[in-house]
């Protein structure tokens, strides 16, 4: 047994065996949260007559790249068979502001909320949180009509504006807590110093402040980028987001179901989000380490 | 004075409409994918020589359920698209709104009144005025054969409930699946409507479905359709629950099963595997019921618009859509037969030309009736309360005793 | 002379300025949660049915609510599905991070992979998974052909009795890599000195994780607690892309029932009495949890 092996044994404290045991369940596990991305996977390198007639989980025979190239860019959604590519622009123009907005407002909340307490705060406080509970079915025809009354029906702008609504709770929430554990003597005395409320949170909270945005960032992006309901409901027109397209694209009734192509086009409509888990999946871990998980 | 101010509101009307060369017409559908995406492609490339831009507006999923959430959302903020395909009473409730568009003129230069079978009619006004234009006719009491297999059963076509289960049973012994099926609620509604029509008949049929008769619900006959039911259940494979439709016609065409009971739609899965009507497949009428047809149409609903220009469009898109030309292009490409019923069969298929041929015969007979599974023989809400009842009695949930106490109550409580 | 206003306006401004800078949150809030809370009851005492109409009706759409099998059937789902997800979660949560917290040297490789679920939707999952349950072409099919073992079962989505808890292990497949993450940032907050001195006393590593971590990382549990219960509450997407609501009705849920009968069914009174019902459901679960937390940390 070499030195570094012994040392990480004994600095991990049991006996090898077990280390066998932790790595093997690891790895069970590891393959169980794989299995629908593996069979989407190779479902999409497939040809039709082998998914009819073969194992989901077998590899493809032989591999062809024929139904991404479809989905990208030929596959008919709708009267125009121009693939999916032209909705990823459209989420985009609604992700970006709409996580940017509550973002920014989220921060500032949590910001007054924590350090700028007024009587009653904490009603406030309760009031935006219980309002992440709201089930998204039960406002859809009360935020059609508001819409309707602001002139935002069936826009791309409507749409942020529904999201960064639903939103603030947690961006609130998150910032919140994250701020609470912030020393107020800096404050304080940067007070005393007679800076004012803007001064004080750009150069104070918002240097430290990276940790708890990156989790605010990931958490908002993946749940808007995934959202269906308000997209189908909002922006069924030109500016459907990539979730209704994939939806149109995979769902069609009466129609002929070609699989390679559906997986094609869930995985790309599915790309975004798994980047920003995967390369920001540590700052991520940091950012709740760093106290957006305190009740 | 009177007439001059309407003389001049007219000229403007009509400047206006000149003037505004991108007339458009927005339309909401759920044909989002495929054949279906391509056949509409038909229409909008026919709009286009007229001037008129299309704007799409697709919604998928399950006959409309999200189009219709969409649409209730576009509606309620006030911003009616142009357009909007749907089916049997669900034209009815938003008609029942006064928020369509009246196509009485058109209809009657053209004469729709003539061609289009009355069942179908009822449906397409409101109060004897047209307001939508229906696209084609779907059936849905179709059985779709493996040939080599129903050639080794012996080539005889079942003319009747005993007949199918013989024939079932036959491929049974074959080791095949006998009958495919897919476990969602509007399938076995499909399959359910098929045998109360096959078990009762028409006049049965209209007792018991579309007039939700309360003797004929809890009748004996009744009893025997969800017997029938029962026992079909028996034919099915183990994983159905759930199975789209199409993933059943698949097994159809590769022989791992005997037959399905499904809409004429599913032929688009035979003929895109290459399969000839007749030589690889066979579609008949599901057994006992041919000369019935039980029928689902999309039509293009018109909501009421503001604007002169965008009501010329939607007149324009009408006028399209009723064209034998388009019907004609379009249903070949669907499956379906044409809404008209004094079009051509030349360039359809055999499967297609036996359709037509009983849509007329229907029609005439005073059989031709709206599919409860595809909202055309109850609102919406009765719809959903009887498929609660007929999928659970499927599942196993329920006993048919319970089943026929359930019906009856459930199609109350929904009323 | 004349310098007394003009400072106090200033000094006002800035008194009032965090207020100025919370009230577009707060009015969003007000309107689109409770007005739109207020807006839902006024549908449900309404005789609403395709489109919202505003004709008194009392509460017969209660009556009708509670008269549904169906929302009996959702209930039930919910607390069958709601508990075992939750406690599910929180197990295979508990006992990944605690296993990753081992100094295993693919940490990196493996945390995204057990995070990635939650960034994806079951809009794009669905299919896959239903592919996946489906004893014919699934789990069951491959095992079979794999191993040889015939007789294997697992068709359970197809069992109206066990359905539920096909969605359930979706669910937590979803869920679990998110709350293993959670807990595995409070484990990496725990005082490592700490548990050095238990380990010099001679505590078992079992022994350390009961008595010491676990129950330091009481805020981590509440957490994912409050985190999983709104998510259990919202599951809609994934009811949807699994079974639809069956076979027959028997994954039917709350949510899926609110949808369905304000929208396929055209009783939106129906629909809206249930969304009440929901909420009041969970304000009866919540309120008194905000209380005790926000009293809690008055420092």
């Amino acid at each position: 047994m070499s030195a570094r092996e012994m040392a990480i044994s004994t600095a991990a404290g049991p006996a090898r065996w077990s280390r066998v045991v932790i790595y093997g369940l690891l790895i069970v596990f590891a393959l169980f949260y794989l299995t629908p991305l593996f069979v989407m996977l190779s479902t999409s390198f497939k040809t039709l007559d082998e998914i009819r007639s073969g194992n989901i989980l077998a590899l493809p025979a032989h591999p062809t790249a024929d139904a991404w190239g479809k989905a990208w860019g030929s596959a008919c959604i709708g009267v125009t068979c121009e693939g999916i590519k032209g909705y990823f622009w459209n989420s985009i123009k609604m992700v970006v502001p709409a996580v940017l907005i509550s973002t920014v407002l989220g921060a500032l909340n949590g910001y007054v909320l924590t350090k700028w307490r007024f009587p009653g705060h904490r009603i406030v406080f309760g009031m935006m949180l219980f309002a992440c509970f709201i089930p998204f079915q039960s406002v859809l025809i009360p935020m059609a009509r508001v819409l309707g009354i602001l002139g935002l029906s069936n826009t791309t702008a409507g749409l942020v504006m529904v999201h960064v609504v639903y939103g603030l709770g947690f961006t609130t929430l998150f910032f919140r807590n994250y701020y609470d554990t912030f020393p107020t003597e800096l404050i304080q005395s940067a007070q005393m110093d007679g800076a004012g409320f803007f001064t004080i949170f750009r150069r104070i909270l918002l240097p430290s402040s990276a940790p708890i945005i990156v989790v605010t960032v990931i958490y908002q992006f993946t749940n808007i980028w995934n959202d269906f309901l308000f997209g189908v409901s909002f922006a069924s027109g030109g500016s459907s987001p990539m979730t209704v397209a994939l939806n149109n694209l995979v769902s069609s009734s009466t129609g002929v179901k070609e699989y390679n192509v559906d997986m094609a086009a869930a995985v790309i409509a599915a790309l975004p989000t798994l980047i920003v888990y995967i390369v920001a999946g540590r700052y991520f871990m940091r950012g709740l380490m760093a106290g957006a998980i305190k009740g | 004075m009177r007439h001059f101010l309407l003389a001049g509101t007219a000229c403007l009307a009509i400047s206006a409409s000149m003037a505004r060369a991108d007339e458009s017409v927005e339309v909401l559908h759920w044909w989002t994918a495929g054949g279906e995406a391509a056949a509409l492609n038909i229409l909008k490339d026919d709009l286009a020589e007229q001037g008129v831009s299309w704007r799409d507006m697709p919604v998928a999923g399950g006959s409309g359920v999200q189009a219709m959430t969409a649409l209730r959302a576009r509606v309620t903020s006030g911003d009616a698209p142009t357009a909007v395909q749907m089916l049997g009473y669900d034209i009815r409730d938003w008609a029942e709104m006064g928020i369509l568009s009246n196509l009485d003129d058109l209809a009657t230069s053209q004469g729709w009144a003539d061609v289009v079978p009355a069942a179908l009619q009822d449906f397409a006004k409101y109060d004897g005025h047209w307001i939508a234009a229906p696209v084609n006719i779907h059936s849905t009491n179709w059985l779709w054969i493996n040939k080599p297999a129903l050639d080794k059963a012996g080539g005889k076509l079942p003319e009747n409930m005993d007949e199918l289960f013989a024939l079932l049973d036959n491929f049974k012994e074959q080791g095949i699946t006998p009958l495919a099926h897919g476990g969602q609620p509007w399938q076995d509604g499909t399959l359910w409507e098929a045998v109360v029509l096959s078990v009762g008949g028409a006049d049965f049929y209209k007792k018991a479905v579309l007039e939700n008769d309360p003797e004929a619900l809890s009748s004996d006959t009744m009893r025997e359709v969800f017997d029938n039911m029962s026992k079909l259940r028996g034919y099915f494979d183990d994983s159905f629950s759930g199975r789209d439709w199409n993933l059943a016609s698949a097994m159809v065409i590769e022989g791992t099963a005997g037959a399905q009971e499904m809409g004429d739609w599913a032929k688009g899965e035979f003929l895109r595997a290459g399969q000839v009507p007749g030589q690889d497949f066979v579609c008949i009428r599901f057994p006992g019921t041919q000369g019935d047809v039980l029928f689902n149409s999309d039509q293009f609903v018109m909501f009421e618009q503001r604007d002169p220009a965008a009501k010329d469009a939607q007149e324009k898109l009408a006028s399209a859509v009723m064209s034998p030309e388009f019907q004609i292009a379009f249903n070949k490409v669907k499956g379906s037969v044409p809404a008209r019923t004094d079009v051509s069969d030349a360039e359809f298929d055999d499967c297609a030309k036996k359709g037509m041929k009983d849509v007329v015969e229907a029609a005439a007979n005073n059989t031709f009736m709206g599919s409860l599974a595809h909202g055309y023989g109850q609102p919406g809400a009765v719809k959903e309360a009887i498929f609660d009842v007929v999928t659970q009695h499927l599942n196993g949930q329920i006993t048919t005793d319970q089943a026929l106490t359930r019906l009856p109550e459930a199609i109350a409580a929904a009323k | 002379m004349s310098v007394s206003p003009a400072p106090s306006l200033g000094k006002r401004l800035q008194d009032w300025l965090p207020r100025i800078v919370l009230a577009p949150s707060l009015a969003l809030v007000l309107v689109f949660v409770y007005g739109f809370i207020v807006w839902t009851a006024v549908l449900s005492m309404s005789t609403s049915r395709l489109l919202p109409v505003y004709r008194w009706a009392g509460f017969d759409a209660y009556e009708r609510l509670f008269n549904q099998p169906n929302w009996y059937v959702a209930l039930k789902n919910l607390a069958i599905f709601g508990s075992i997800y939750i406690v599910v979660c929180i197990a295979i949560g508990l006992f990944l991070a605690i296993l990753l917290d081992q100094k295993i040297r693919i940490e990196g490789v493996l945390r995204p992979i057990y995070l990635y679920p939650m960034a994806l939707s079951f809009v794009v999952t669905g299919t896959a998974w239903k592919w996946f349950l489906n004893p014919g072409m699934g789990f069951e099919h491959a095992v079979r052909v794999i191993t040889g073992w015939d007789t294997f079962r697992f068709d359970w989505i197809t069992r109206p009795d066990m359905a539920i808890y096909t969605v359930a292990i979706a669910g937590i497949w979803q869920a679990s890599g998110f709350v293993m993450a959670m807990f595995l940032a409070g484990l990496r907050g725990i005082d490592s000195e700490m548990l050095k001195a238990a380990t010099v006393d001679g505590a078992s590593t079992f022994t350390i994780y009961r008595r010491i971590v676990i129950p330091l990382l009481r805020p981590a549990f509440l957490s994912a607690v409050i985190v999983l219960a709104h998510m259990a509450i919202k599951s809609y997407d994934l009811v949807i892309a699994l079974t639809g609501g069956g076979p027959g009705n028997a994954t039917e849920l709350p949510s899926t029932f609110m949808y369905s009968y304000t929208f396929t069914r055209s009783q939106m009174a129906v629909g809206s009495a249930s969304a009440m019902v929901m909420l009041m459901g969970i304000a009866a679960i919540m309120v008194p949890y905000l209380y005790s937390e926000l009293k809690e940390k008055n420092r």
